[in-house]
Order: C-alpha cells, then structure tokens, then sequence
C-alpha cells in the first residue's frame, strides 16, 4: 500500500551537506519517488495496460471468493464484506470513522507541512538555522513516530490532541527534510541570473527559492501525507472513541471478520485516493520540470 | 579603429581569484590586470577552463576576490547591478517561467509598468526570433533557442554594460552571424561596452576592436590582440587578408600557447 513504498523514499534523499551544485546542471536534480519509467522493452497501449489492471484486480477478488469458499481461516467472502459495508454505510458509523479518522490525518498533516516549509527554508537559507535544526530532525526523524505514542499519551492524555501531534510529527519529518533539499538544491545560476536582473534577497527568496524548490516541497507532502495515514490508523488502535482503526480493534473483540475487512479497504482506498489527489496536484504545479 | 583613449568602464586591477574545494585551493585567476574603455567591444578567448567566466563573474559582482579589484565606472564592484547584463554561460533561464516572463523579469523589478513592459518583450523577442514562443516554458526550447531568451532577457533591462559568456555557443552557423550582427548593429548604435567571451576565434576577430587571449593554469592574461578594422564591419572583411591575418594571430595566440599543446594530446 502507500504508505509502504514511501517510508523508503523517505531514506533515500541523504541530508547533503550544502556541498555547490556542478556547474553546468541546467537540469535539475529530480526529487526521488516520481513514476519509474517501463523497464521492459516493448511498450503496450494505456489501453492495453488498463485491461491488465483490471484483469489482475478480478484476479485478485475470484482468489478471495475462491479462498473464503473454501473456508480458509474463516475469511468472509466479498459478498458478505460489501453487506457488512452497506450496513456500516446505513447506520452512518462507516462516515463517523471515515470523518475522524481524516479529519485526524488532514489536520496533523496540515498542520506538519504547514510549519514545516519555514522550517525546512530556514535549514536552507540559513547556516545558523541550519546547525541549531539539523540534529533535532535528523534525530527524531529515526524515530518511528508511533514509537512515541505512549510517551505522547501521557504527557497528552489520550484525547485527539496526542493523536494529531503524532501524525503532526509524521508529516512534519518527512515534509521538513525534503524542503531544505530542496532549498540546497537550487540552482546557483539561476540565483546569479536573478541577481544581475536587480533582485535583492527577499526577491530570490520569494521568486527562485521558492518557485524552485517547490517539487521538492510536494514530494515531501506526499510523503507526509502517506506517513500520515499509515500513523492515524495505529494510534487509533491504541486509544480512540471513533475512526476507521478504533472500528477495526473493536470488532477483532467480536470475531467480526467482515467488519475488520470493510476497514481495511476503506483505510486502503482512501490513502490511494488521497495519494493520487496530491499527485496530481504536484504534476500540475511543476509541470514546467523537464523529466527525463 | 577610433579609440579615442576614453576612461576605463571596467577595470581589472591584479585581480586573484582562489577556489577552495575540499581542502584544495586552486588559483583560476593570478594576476589579472585589463581596462576596457568606456564603449569599447572586448572580447576573450582562450582554452577550456583559463578563467573566462571567472573573469565575467568578477565584473558582474559575484565573486569575491581573494586580491586585486574589478572597478566598473571608477567604483569597486561589491555586489550585482543593473547597469551590467550578464548572459550566462548555462542561460539560466527560470523553468518555470514562460520565455515571455523570463524576458519580463527583470524589467519587472525595475518597476517598468505592464503596458511598456510588453512592448520592450515584445521588441526584444522579436529581435531574437522567438515571437511565436512567448508563451512556451523553456523546457520546450531547444539549447540555441533558450540562449535567444537569455540574450533578449539580458538586453530588455538596457544595462550599459554587457557581460556575454558563450552567448551564441549554441547557436548553429546561419543564427549565429546573424546573432553577431544584430549585436553590432546596437552596439555601433548605442556603444555600449561590451566583454564577450567566445571559444571561437573567427567570432573573437570580427566582432571585436580588442582580443584578450588567456593562458590557463593559472587563469591569466597571455596576449592582447588589437583588431585594427573599421566598424561596421561587413561580411567582406570576414574574407579579406587582414581577417585572416588576424585570425592566424589569435589563433596562433590561443593554440600553440605553452603548456595547451601537451594539455590536449
Ligand atoms: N565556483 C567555483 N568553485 C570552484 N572552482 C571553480 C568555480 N568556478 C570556476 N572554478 C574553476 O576555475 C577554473 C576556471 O573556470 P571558468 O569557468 O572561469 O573557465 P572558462 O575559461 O570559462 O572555461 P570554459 O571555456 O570551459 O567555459 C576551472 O578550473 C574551474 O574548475
Ligand atoms: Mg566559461
């Protein structure tokens, strides 16, 4: 799911030490997660890939309604979930947990991003904001931030505050790094060429820095958000009076299998939509880059 | 030709230019000393790596010498102004802005209002042939295109002194004569001062009244060459002996220097 490949992406963009570009990189250097081109040789039709998408999707639903006929560990078969969905979706706890639940991630993901774009130009622009920054990130950012929910919770309480903080965190972490690369990352001509053209500091700032490091910004959203989603369903499992994770725990009490099931999916569709959502964002508000 | 010997409007004074990169210095200019007059058309050449752009960000102000000083109109040069142009080696045109935008940029700043503002793009764009894509994103251009906008971009703003790194490198031959004529026909009209940097020796001669030839390792000045043709030049002087004598001389000057021999075999 999403949430997993971007916990690698995460790793990869090492904190380089502001070391100056090549000279003659005209292009830039692209941010890591963006599509992966085809590997293998011959290229097929949108079309052509659509239907297999679709055929290895039908795949995938026969082998579960073939797993469940079986009766392989008790697992309830598609029909029953989606009866169990529209149940959940008649009685309105499906929207009660599916609001909470984001309403959690989009408010500590806002929230994270929001302060972590100063904090990751502040890391860029200046040496000084830098040395005092650095450590504290690079040092909580080994921390998975739900291995700091116990912690959070007592000093928090185990109301909504502690859940927020934690995704806060998440997207904070991932969100903050990715600003400053990108911040380090611009471009020396281009800062020279808005220079000799009469810009003072606050101009490059607002109309190179900025404008330049935005891909890295929004990969670093996207990031944030995936970190974001993949916290709030595990805080919820800890302590939580709703959400989709809270729903899920409450039914493993019951043995209620297709309830469990309706949760997962939704968790799953929601952070891909959410996913795609910002990605599509993100290729409109950088499609001037040249991809390779 | 007619230098009539007016003040100096850029002036390199011994200047040393160090690179520190990690842990080793590298000297990429020793000793620079060179005055270009007041409307006077220098240009520079020399082998890969002597310092040329070096040179060029000294006199735009973003450098910061190790010793020696670049005086621009009688006052050392600590910072950018907008009275130097710069066209950069890399063009260095913003990606994200469209090529009308880039041109505008500058022009922007200097808080020219909208409606003048499209007139000069529309001028200079004009000029370099890239009407038809004011609206593109420079990702669409090719190299010699991007470099068009570059130039239109550095002229727009009317600086009186024009610092021009490579600027027709990447043109091919039929734009780039072009390039070099328009770029006289201003210059003979508004006599600007120009120093252009140029790996090509044939461009070097015709377009210049002085040719700096540099030596690398350190980054110096080897050879001063005085192209003593009347301007406006016209493509028949790119045909006559006193062409090709100079240009043997340049040529001369700048390949069979000491050191570039062996640096290239
Ligand atoms: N910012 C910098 N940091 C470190 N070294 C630099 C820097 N700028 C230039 N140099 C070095 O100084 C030397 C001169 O570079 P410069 O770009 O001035 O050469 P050039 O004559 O313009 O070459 P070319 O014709 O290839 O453009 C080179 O060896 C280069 O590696
Ligand atoms: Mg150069």
């Amino acid at each position: 799911m999403a949430a997993k490949d971007t916990y690698i992406a995460v790793e990869t963009p090492p904190l380089a030490s502001g070391s100056p570009a090549p000279e003659n990189s005209q292009q830039k250097p692209k941010p890591a997660s963006r599509k992966s081109p085809a590997t293998s040789g011959r290229k097929l039709g949108r079309k052509a890939l659509l239907a297999i998408n679709f055929g290895s999707v039908a795949a995938g639903l026969g082998a579960w309604t073939a797993l469940s006929a079986a009766g392989v560990v008790g697992l309830p078969g598609p029909v029953e979930v989606l009866i169990r969905a529209g149940e959940v979706f008649a009685d309105g706890t499906l929207a009660e947990d599916t609001g909470a639940s984001l309403a959690r991630v989009l408010s500590g993901f806002l929230l994270g991003s929001l302060l972590a774009v100063p904090v990751g130009f502040l890391m860029g622009w200046y040496q000084v904001g830098r040395a005092i920054i650095e450590p504290w990130v690079q040092f909580f950012r080994t921390i998975p931030p739900l291995a700091l929910l116990p912690l959070v919770m007592v000093t928090m309480g185990i109301g909504e505050t502690p859940k927020i903080f934690v995704i806060f965190l998440a997207a904070f972490l991932s969100c903050v790094i990715s600003t400053y690369q990108g911040v380090v990352s611009v471009d020396k001509t281009l800062i020279n060429a808005a220079r000799v053209l009469g810009a003072d500091s606050m101009i490059i700032f607002r109309r190179v820095v900025v404008p330049a490091s935005s891909p890295f910004i929004l990969v670093g959203m996207r990031i944030g958000l995936g970190a974001g989603w993949a916290t709030v369903v595990a805080a919820e499992l800890i302590a939580a009076p709703n959400g989709l994770g809270m729903r899920m725990q409450q039914a493993q009490q019951f043995y209620d299998m297709p309830t469990i099931l309706v949760n997962v999916i939704v968790i799953g569709i929601l952070g891909l939509l959410m996913d795609r959502l910002l990605l599509m964002i993100e290729a409109h508000l950088t499609r001037w880059q040249e991809r390779r | 030709m007619t230098t009539t010997t007016s003040k100096a409007m850029i002036r390199f004074e011994d200047l040393r230019q160090e690179f520190t990169l990690t842990g080793n210095t590298f000297t990429a200019l020793d000793g620079v000393s060179l005055d270009i007059a007041d409307g006077e058309f220098v240009t520079v050449v020399g082998p890969s790596g002597c310092g040329k752009s070096t040179m060029l960000n000294a006199a735009a102000g973003l450098l910061d010498p190790t010793s020696g000083r670049v005086m621009v109109d009688d006052r050392e040069v600590d910072g950018p102004s907008t009275r130097t142009g710069v066209i950069f080696q890399q063009y260095a045109l913003f990606p994200w802005l469209t090529v009308r935008k880039n041109v505008e940029f500058g022009l922007e700043l200097k808080k020219v209002p909208a409606k003048e503002r499209r007139v000069i793009v529309d001028h200079y764009l004009e000029l370099v042939g890239l009407t038809r894509f004011a609206e593109a994103l420079p990702k669409e251009l090719s190299g010699g295109m991007k470099q068009r906008c570059a130039i239109a971009r550095a002229y727009a703003v009317n600086p009186e002194i024009l610092l021009m790194d490579e600027p027709f490198g990447a043109l091919d031959a039929l734009t780039r004569v072009h390039m070099q004529e328009q770029l006289l026909k201003t210059w003979t009209q508004e006599r600007r001062t120009v120093m252009f940097v140029t790996h090509d020796v044939d461009e070097s001669v015709f377009l210049a009244s002085r040719v700096i030839v540099m030596a690398a390792r350190p980054g110096r000045i080897f050879k001063e060459i005085k192209i003593d043709l009347p301007y406006p030049r016209t493509e028949e002087m790119r045909l006559s002996d006193e062409f090709a004598r100079l240009r043997t001389q340049v040529w001369e000057a700048v390949y069979h220097q000491p050191g570039v021999a062996e640096a290239h075999q």
